[in-house]
């Protein structure tokens, strides 16, 4: 296993100190090293592990559990495409072929330029304006592929 | 007096742009040096209208939708904000019919109120409800609750009541009340809504549960694809403990009552509620073997109540018009109103709160106006990925728990998703299995391998293999699911394939 760097690992310690004290904070810790890093780095489980007295194998059946969880650098902009029923119903799995074709890649990959990751996403709640998108944190509805497209042209979605 | 203009701030009506009409009003007011007050709402749940702005003229409140950002020039040149007539107008906002027709008691306030403010909270009957129920006894609330005939509406449907009062019954050093906002079923944004346009009033429910069972700590278990529920909850939160309505001592009662928002992280099952504890706990959201109940042995073994957002929420609106006054809405064992969630192909989707008792046609057609495509509809998906579909033929059925039952539909968070009629039936039933296989927490084989093996036996009924002898083969799969599952992920992911099979059967025939 890669180990972390020393001044990225002394960074991990900070998050878990901050949470530490509160019942039950892992899921919580690693959400703050989500945010911190963009994902989930491999060196950072045995670092948790350690300052919150648990063993590897716990933390890492954690990170490994939930989808929302990282093990990889996210490409610069995240694409999540909704794939429940609703977003079916108006078209969301010939959306998500033409976003896939668009982009070159599957579903969870990332671009070779490092610049797009492409995820499914099982219900934003907004199954009244379907289909739906999350790129960038930020949600979209009624997405056609046109509209697709000029996101994407974009390079980085309007805030 | 600056004129008011709403324009919702719900993720729903952003998604399509209210961002961008609210920036455009700001920009084109201070253009024509116009001072406006612009308070960013929840959504009225009429989705097919968003973004809806709203203008308080001197008598009532003006509607205008869907507004773009262009249109946002004319509508200032036709003087909407002394309600002026423009082509986007829809006359005073109550007098749509679409929300004229509903029964708004859980969602009376949402898209009314600024959210996250406490006093516009209250004047529009917040925290009424607490008041009441802080001059009584946890028991006499806990009766107050099971009088008023509330039922989960997570999707289980068990009485609000009984649950409180086991908990009321343990006694124990600490007692959580938790609340389920794990809202990862498609076609149900109730929560959401909710959570974003009156999260004080889930605040207040919970509050009034803490109060009742003598449980000093909450948790709200939110899922992690509501960023814009997390920010309003988190500052309802922080306005709530100012007002000093949370904290040590809640409204001046001496009692302790603590709150604070944690995240999911993306895992369906974490909407079971043992699973959810887990999760809460800060471990893998595996579920666990009932009993012991969550009620007796819960968050960190300690007695807690698992309830969801609406259910929660609909309890201020109990204790500040009485028991009876909730009992009187609905029909047979269903009492009270139901927040139903018109999703998918849907002409007029959105949030309709009716006492329980509508028909799925009327709801369908004379509320959703059909489909959007303008085509006939095929069939529905009640009650989420685990929900059964239903035919046009079961479209006389009434909206209520055992009404949907016998017609082995359930009704489930509320939610109905509309199909057309280009809909494939058997690839719906395959999206089925294979939901269940990526959200399986792994814990039980016939969840874990069966979803598995039930994507693989459909895929070889598509591709002609034996097809008879492998739909045998699937139902033979679905009921060893349904009976063997240890929670109702395995044990229900089943129902929309058995469904399909039962009313869509010509659908599954061999592809070339």
């Amino acid at each position: 296993m890669e180990s972390l760097p020393s001044d990225q690992s002394a960074a991990v310690r900070r998050i878990v100190a901050q949470h530490k004290e509160r019942p039950g904070p892992l899921l919580e810790v690693l959400h703050a090293i989500q945010a911190s890093f963009g994902y989930v780095p491999e060196g950072a489980v045995p670092v948790v592990a350690e300052e919150l007295n648990l063993s590897r194998a716990e933390v890492h059946g954690v990170v490994t559990f939930y989808h929302f969880f990282r093990r990889s650098r996210p490409g610069a902009h995240t694409v999540s495409l909704c794939q429940a029923e609703a977003c079916q119903s108006m078209g969301a799995k010939a959306l998500a072929e033409h976003a896939q074709k668009r982009l070159g890649i599957e579903f969870h990959q990332t671009t070779a330029d490092g610049r797009f990751s492409l995820e499914p996403i099982y219900c934003l709640g907004n199954c009244a304006c379907s289909p739906a998108a999350l790129i960038d944190g930020r949600l979209y509805g009624r997405l056609t592929t046109e509209g697709f497209d000029a996101l994407i042209a974009q390079g980085t979605p309007a805030a | 007096m600056n004129t008011t203009v709403y324009v919702p701030g719900d993720a729903g009506a952003l998604s399509v742009g209210a961002g961008e009409v609210a920036a455009a009003i700001a920009a084109e007011g201070k253009r024509r040096s116009i001072k406006l007050n612009i308070v960013r709402n929840g959504s009225r749940g009429a989705y097919w209208l968003e973004p809806l702005v709203e203008v308080q003229t001197a008598q009532e409140r003006c509607a205008y939708g869907p507004v773009r950002a262009a249109d946002v020039p004319s509508l200032f040149a036709a003087d909407f904000l002394k309600g002026g007539t423009h082509p986007l107008s829809l006359g005073l906002t109550d007098s749509i019919p679409w929300l004229r027709s509903q029964q708004r008691l859980t969602f009376e306030r949402v898209g009314i109120i600024d959210p996250v403010s406490v006093p516009d909270y209250v004047k529009h009957g917040g925290y009424r409800g607490l008041e009441r129920a802080l001059q009584i006894s946890g028991a006499e609330i806990v009766q107050a609750v099971t009088a008023s005939g509330l039922r989960g509406r997570g999707g289980a449907a068990f009485p609000t009541g009984i649950k409180w009062k086991t908990v009321l019954d343990q006694s124990a050093p600490q007692k959580y009340v938790t609340c389920n906002a794990d809202e990862g079923d498609s076609g149900t944004f109730s929560d959401r809504m909710l959570m974003e346009g009156d999260p004080l009033s889930l605040i207040e429910g919970m509050t009034i549960a803490g109060v009742a069972v003598g449980a000093t700590q909450g948790y709200i278990y939110l899922r992690a694809e509501y960023p814009h529920a997390h920010a309003a909850l988190k500052t309802a939160i922080a306005a709530a403990y100012q007002a000093h309505y949370l904290g040590a001592d809640v409204a001046g009662s001496g009692k302790r009552f603590d709150l604070e928002v944690r995240l999911g992280a993306g895992a369906y099952i974490c909407g079971e509620e043992t699973s959810m504890l887990e999760s809460l706990e800060g471990k893998r959201g595996e579920i666990r073997v009932r009993p012991p109940l969550p009620a007796i042995k819960g968050l960190f073994g300690q007695p807690t109540i698992v309830n969801n957002v609406v259910t929660l929420a609909s309890v201020p609106w109990i204790f500040a018009h009485g028991a009876e006054a909730y009992a009187n809405f609905g029909m047979g064992k269903s009492r009270g109103t139901l927040p139903i969630q018109l999703a998918g192909n849907i002409r007029r989707g959105g949030l309709v709160e009716r006492a329980f008792g509508l028909t799925l046609r009327e709801l369908l057609y004379d509320i959703g106006g059909g489909t959007a495509t303008g085509r006939p509809i095929r069939a529905l998906q009640i009650g989420g990925p685990l929900g059964a579909f239903v035919p046009p033929a079961h479209f006389d059925t009434v909206v209520d728990y055992e009404a949907l039952a016998a017609v082995g539909a359930m009704l489930g968070h509320g939610g109905i998703v509309v199909f057309d009629d280009t809909v494939d039936m058997a690839r719906m039933a395959r999206y089925a299995m294979e939901f269940c296989a990526i959200e399986s927490c792994g814990k039980c084989t016939p969840c874990r391998i069966g979803s598995t093996r039930g994507v693989e036996v459909i895929d070889r009924i598509l591709a002609g293999i034996d097809g008879e002898r492998n739909v045998r083969l699937l139902e033979e799969l679905c009921e060893t699911m349904v009976l063997g599952s240890l929670c109702g992920l395995g044990g229900m992911a089943p129902f929309p394939v058995q469904s399909a099979l039962k009313h869509f059967r010509e659908d599954f025939r061999a592809r070339v």
